[in-house]
Parts: structure tokens; sequence; C-alpha cells
């Protein structure tokens, strides 16, 4: 299917998930997360969970909001809970509406990982998406347990000593129906995730490689071509994992090389930056990924 | 109705059940649940419990456990939940949210002591470092008054004048796991008492961001407007203990109850099951012919400074037993009556820190202090009256 039968006619942007006039920076991957995520979601209307993040910054102040659909500003550990109570009370009313958490990655991998851990055991029907921009972005861009091995951070003035912590690891752990990562380089590929995700019930959790040009120090005419340049050198995977066990690797790494995804952020100017150890991290990931893969592949209607 | 032998904990846990199916009619019931001791049976009983529509969500912490309700109370559902101790304390960022979003969510607080190092007996230092929470608190002296108080706690939390979350207080152990006879409403009962839950601001489809962003004056604006609501609870209290005993046939305490004030020369002031305690030893008192009552507080948020003023009747000694330390102060029912009493020279107000950590008060320990404020001079710091070891 190519990308223009996507494209559809577009309704009041009042509507829209993301309205016009939002306080995003230039080049936040938020940006076009948030407006793919409306367009496979068709005339949907979700109720957005959003804990404290650049996400509901977002938002803008009361009494406006960016957001056209109901949405709730939850406490920072909160998203996956407070999604759990709407959902439930949406489904004992026999409602079928769809019920996302938006949460960057502090609210995913740090304060928030026992909550989403929890709402994930439990199966609650959820779609969270992590918009995963590396840092604390809000706060100024500190470092995180998503923030990767060398990047500096103003916590992290010399470079991050630690890897990256592997969420979607920890996520298909949980044995969810449906984990998937999003590139918003890869339209096609996002909105078939997308609309693979709204059909299946139960925990569906997405990882999006959100750039960040003010933390990343990168430029923000860039962030796409980040992304791109991220997928095809093998740092950032696509795949998807079903039920916590099935693979499918969506795009091969092409021979790109690490260091014009590296040398475009000035957050990799750290002399913790070893190209060597890095390449040797994403050949592992990879190997484990194709391992998985040849070993408990996803059926071929998955 | 029926006479029931049961403990604390399962007369809780069965009202809040009924309670949220009563709202079987509207969008039902979600409980957060986890547990904690003194609290556990409550959640024990509200998982056992078959909603017809309603759903307790089994979570992995007391913070969870209110996200659930914000949830659920967000979507239009009658949300409840129970705790104690490092529990609300665990809970704490997620009660204030509550508050601020105004969800009538109702908590029980079964009291115990904040630890470490660890102690599960009572003291109610746990619930009132919840006290500047937008929440109602109530304190209840027994199982009845508990049962009671649930159910007017909905009532009053969900009146669109209050829009407020509210927390009752029952003392672990001495309430919680002690069996008593209670006469425990049935559904039809609960049904009839309580209205569909509606909340007005909850989602429902439209583009608002709930809990975003405000400014100064817009927080000016919200504070003012949650100290407003507080002001009209003694107003909605009262009609929903008309209605309580329209129903029910009965009335529970309402703000306060002031017992044998109104000839007193002392009065002693407590909350919880000190309160029967006191009535004990203020009616022997009263049979050797000493002018002396008590002051039982059973809403501590909003508290009822008025009703407290006239409730002290001509009483010029009164003493306050405090369950409770505030480090660097001292007992925190004592500040508060401190403050409804600005102005009034001519009362003694003394402060005794009594059965912290869950120390037996006895009526022995009770006499003592009645003697102490009587022959009082003056008002002193306030007075650690240790239990025996």
């Amino acid at each position: 299917m190519t990308s223009s039968a996507y494209l559809r006619k577009p309704r009041d942007p009042a509507d829209g998930i993301l309205r016009p006039g939002n306080t995003n920076c230039a080049g936040c991957g938020m940006s076009i997360g948030l407006q793919w995520l409306e367009q496979a979601l068709e005339n949907e209307r979700p109720t957005l969970c959003i804990p404290a993040c650049c996400g509901i910054v977002t938002a803008g102040s009361f009494p406006t909001s960016a957001y056209g659909v109901p949405t709730v500003a939850t406490t920072f550990a909160s998203s996956a809970a407070v999604a759990t109570g709407i959902a439930s009370v949406h489904a004992l009313n026999g409602e079928k509406d769809l019920t996302v958490c938006w949460a960057g990655d502090g609210g995913t991998y740090d304060i928030g990982v026992a909550t989403l851990s929890a709402a994930a055991e439990r199966n609650e029907d959820i779609l969270y998406i992590c918009y995963d921009n590396e840092i604390y972005g809000n706060t100024g861009g500190q470092r995180s347990s998503a923030t990767p091995r060398g990047a500096k951070t103003s916590t992290t003035s010399k470079g991050k000593a630690e890897p990256k912590k592997d969420m979607m690891g920890i996520m298909a752990a949980h044995r969810i129906p449906y984990a998937a990562t999003l590139s918003i380089a890869h339209r096609d590929d996002f909105m078939r995730k997308l609309r693979t995700a709204r059909q299946t019930r139960g925990f569906r959790f997405l990882l999006m490689l959100s750039p960040c040009p003010t933390g990343w120090k990168s430029e923000p005419g860039e962030s796409v071509d980040l992304i791109l340049t991220a997928v095809r050198c093998g740092l950032f995977p696509l795949y998807e994992v079903f039920d916590g066990r099935r693979y499918r690797l969506n795009a091969r790494p092409d021979g790109t090389p690490l260091e014009n995804y590296i040398s475009r952020q000035r957050r990799y100017r750290s002399e913790l930056v070893d190209l060597e150890i890095l390449k040797a991290g994403i050949n592992a990931q990879w190997a484990y990924l194709e391992a998985m893969e040849r070993a408990f592949p996803a059926g071929e209607h998955e | 109705m029926a006479r029931v032998l049961d403990t604390g904990n399962h007369f809780a846990g069965q009202v809040l059940a009924m309670a949220g199916e009563a709202n079987r009619v509207a969008r039902g019931a979600i409980c957060g649940a986890y547990p904690i001791t003194p609290q556990t049976e409550i959640v024990e009983v509200l998982r056992d419990f078959e909603f017809t529509k309603g759903r307790v969500v089994p979570v992995e912490s007391e913070h969870s456990a209110m996200a659930v309700c914000m949830g659920g109370s967000l979507a239009g559902a009658r949300s409840f939940t129970a705790s104690s101790s490092n529990g609300l304390a665990y809970m704490v960022e997620n009660i204030f949210a509550a508050g601020y979003y105004r969800l009538p969510i109702v908590l029980i607080g079964v009291n115990r002591t904040l630890g470490p190092p660890w102690n599960i007996w009572t003291d109610q230092g746990d619930t009132l470092m919840l006290r500047d929470a937008a929440w109602l608190q109530f304190y209840t002296e027994s199982h009845q008054d508990l049962a009671d108080t649930i159910l007017v706690a909905f009532r009053v939390a969900e009146d669109p004048r209050v829009l407020l979350p509210a927390l009752v207080a029952e003392d672990g152990f001495v309430v919680s796991h002690t069996q008593m006879i209670v006469d425990l409403p049935d559904q039809t009962q609960v049904d009839r008492y309580l209205p569909p839950c509606d909340i007005p601001h909850r989602l429902r489809g439209k583009g608002v961001t709930v809990g975003g962003m405000i400014f100064p004056h817009e927080t000016e604006h919200h504070r003012r407007e949650i100290q407003q609501a507080m002001d009209r609870v003694p107003e909605v209290l009262a009609e929903a203990l008309d209605e309580f005993e329209a129903v029910f046939g009965r009335r529970p305490h309402g703000t306060l109850s002031a017992e044998c004030t109104a000839d007193a020369e002392i009065v002693l002031v407590a909350c919880n099951t000190m309160v029967q305690t006191l009535r004990r030893v203020v009616q022997s008192r009263r049979a050797k012919g000493q002018k002396m009552g008590l002051i039982k507080v059973k809403l501590f948020r909003p508290f009822p400074r008025r009703d407290f003023t006239q409730a002290i009747g001509s009483a010029r000694r009164v003493g306050v037993l405090d369950r409770n330390h505030s480090p660097g102060s001292g007992g925190i029912f004592w500040s508060e009556i401190a403050t409804s009493l600005q102005g009034r020279s001519d009362v003694l107000l003394q402060d005794y820190l009594v059965g912290l950590g869950g120390g037996d008060v006895t009526p022995e320990l009770i006499d003592e202090i009645f003697d102490d404020l009587a022959a009082r001079q003056q008002a002193a710091d306030p007075i650690w009256k240790e239990v025996p070891a």
C-alpha cells in the first residue's frame, strides 16, 4: 500500500489529535508521531493519558489545549494506571473507545516503569506509545535510562557511561500481545504497525525514537533523516514482537555508517563515545534479534 | 438492614462494595486495590464482590491504586480504595492529584503508625499527613460509625456543591480487626441513599485537557474554588445526615459531637476510638457530680471551627488528646483547635500527646489528664503522656 492511500479528506483541525499552533519545538519527533497517529486512527478519537513530559507541555496552558481529543495530564509515574481506570470504565459501559498513553522515556523507562509493567502484566486494553527522545526533555535534557552510551546530557557532562536500557526486551518479556518499534522516517511501516496495534486487544506497546534537536544538539531540519540513518545503520531496529515470543524484523541494516548518525549530533562529542563499542552493541543486538526471528518467526498473517 | 457481627474492615469493604454496586445504574464502579496491614481485608472483600458493573484492579502500588481510581472517576465511575500508614505516604502524590482534579473518590484510611521503625498499631499521624490535600476527612469511633460514615462520605463528596474526595479514618486493629455487632445496610437502602454518581467534568469525548498547565492567577482561582467547596461541606453534610436518617432510621454524628458540654467546666477533645474510652470516663465523673464534658471531632477537613467554638459551651479548660505528633509543633488536632479558639483568652487550652504508636489510652490515663487540666494554672507546651512499658 502506498502512502497516498492514507491521505484522507482533512477534518476540522480543531478536532484533530494535535491541533495547529502547538508549542512543539521545530524538528520534534512528536509532531510527526502525533499527526501520523491521528491519520492511522482515521476518524477515531482516542482518549490520551499523558504523564509529565514534553507531550503535556505540547498542550499549552489552560483553558486552551493543542489536543483536540479528551486528554488527561497524569502524574509522572501514573499514565498506565490512569489509563487502566479509564479503559475499564469504557469496557464496563460497552464503549469501544481507544485509550492511548503517550509518554516520554522518563515516564516509561524510569519513573513509570513499575506502573507500565503492572498494566502490561494485567494485559490492560491500552495502546501505550513511548516517544523516546533519550533524555528528560522539558527539564532541560538530563540523562534517563534511555540515554545511549556516550551521549552528553546536563547530568552526564562527559557522556553517559552506561548503555541504553532495552525497553522492547522488557516489554516482550511481559508476553503482551503486540510490541513494535516506530520510525518517523518509515511512514508505511509506521501506519501499518499502528493499524495492527489498533486491531489488537490487550496491552500494546509502541516505541518511537523521537529526535529532540534541543537535547541532541542536532539540526531541526535533519530530524527525519537522522531517524532514517538510525534505522539504516542498524542502531534502531524496526521490528515487531507478537505475544512476546514471535519476532519479525522489518528492515535490515544497509551498510550506512554509524558515523553518519553520530556526527550530526553534538551530544555525541564526548570522550566516552567509542564507535567500536557502539558498533559491537549494534551487532550483538542484531545477532540476538535475527536469532529470535529464525527460531520464533511471526506468522505470515500477523 | 441486618444485625451482623463482623470486623471493621469487613464492614468497610462490604459498604464500599454496596456503594459501588449502587452505581450500576450509571457508569459503574472502579477500585485500585493494593494490600497493607491493617487495611488488607478491605481490598480482599472488594476483590471477592461480584459487581454488576464494576472492576477492582489489583495494582502494583498504592500510588497506582489511587491512579486507577482517578482514571475510573475521570471516566465517570464511582471510585474508592483503602490504605494505611506508609501506603498512604506512597500514595500521597496521587492523593493530592485526586483532590485538585476534584474527583469524589472515597478512601478508607485505616490508621497505623508511620515507619520506620515499623509499628503496625494505630496512630492518626498517617491520615493527618494528608490534611492539606483538598480531601474531606472523617474520623470514626466505632464499627457502626465507620459503616455509616462511608455512605455519608460518598453522598457529600459527590454532591455537585462539593465535588471533592473524602477520607474516612478508622483505628487500625482496635476497629479494623475486632468484631462488633452492626446494623449493616442492605443494597436496596444503599441504592435509595446514593444517587447515581455524576461527575460533571468527566471525559465526554470533547477536546478538553484535564489537569494541564495553568498560571498563578488560575491557580489562585482553583484553590479558592476548593476552599469555597470546603465551606459548603457543613451544609451539605447536614442534608446528607437528614437523608441518612430518613433511609436508615438513625443519625450518625456530623461535624462533631459535643457531649455533656452545656454546663461543663472542663472539656476533653478526642477522635476515633479514644472517644469511647473518654465517654466512659466523663460518665463516671459526672456520676460524682464533676462538670466535665467531651467533644468528639469527627470532621477534620474542613475543620468545623464555628461548631467547635460553640461546642465548648461554658467550659474554660479544654484539653486535647492527640494520638499523633507533628515534630517541632505538637498535636495536630491541638493546633487546629488553637486556631479555632484564637481570641479566646478566657480559655485554657492544653495539648496531651497520648497513645502514640498505638499505646493503650486507658480510663486511668484519661483520669490523670482530667486531674492535670483541672489543677493547671496556665497552659504549657504539649504534654507527653506515655503509656506504661
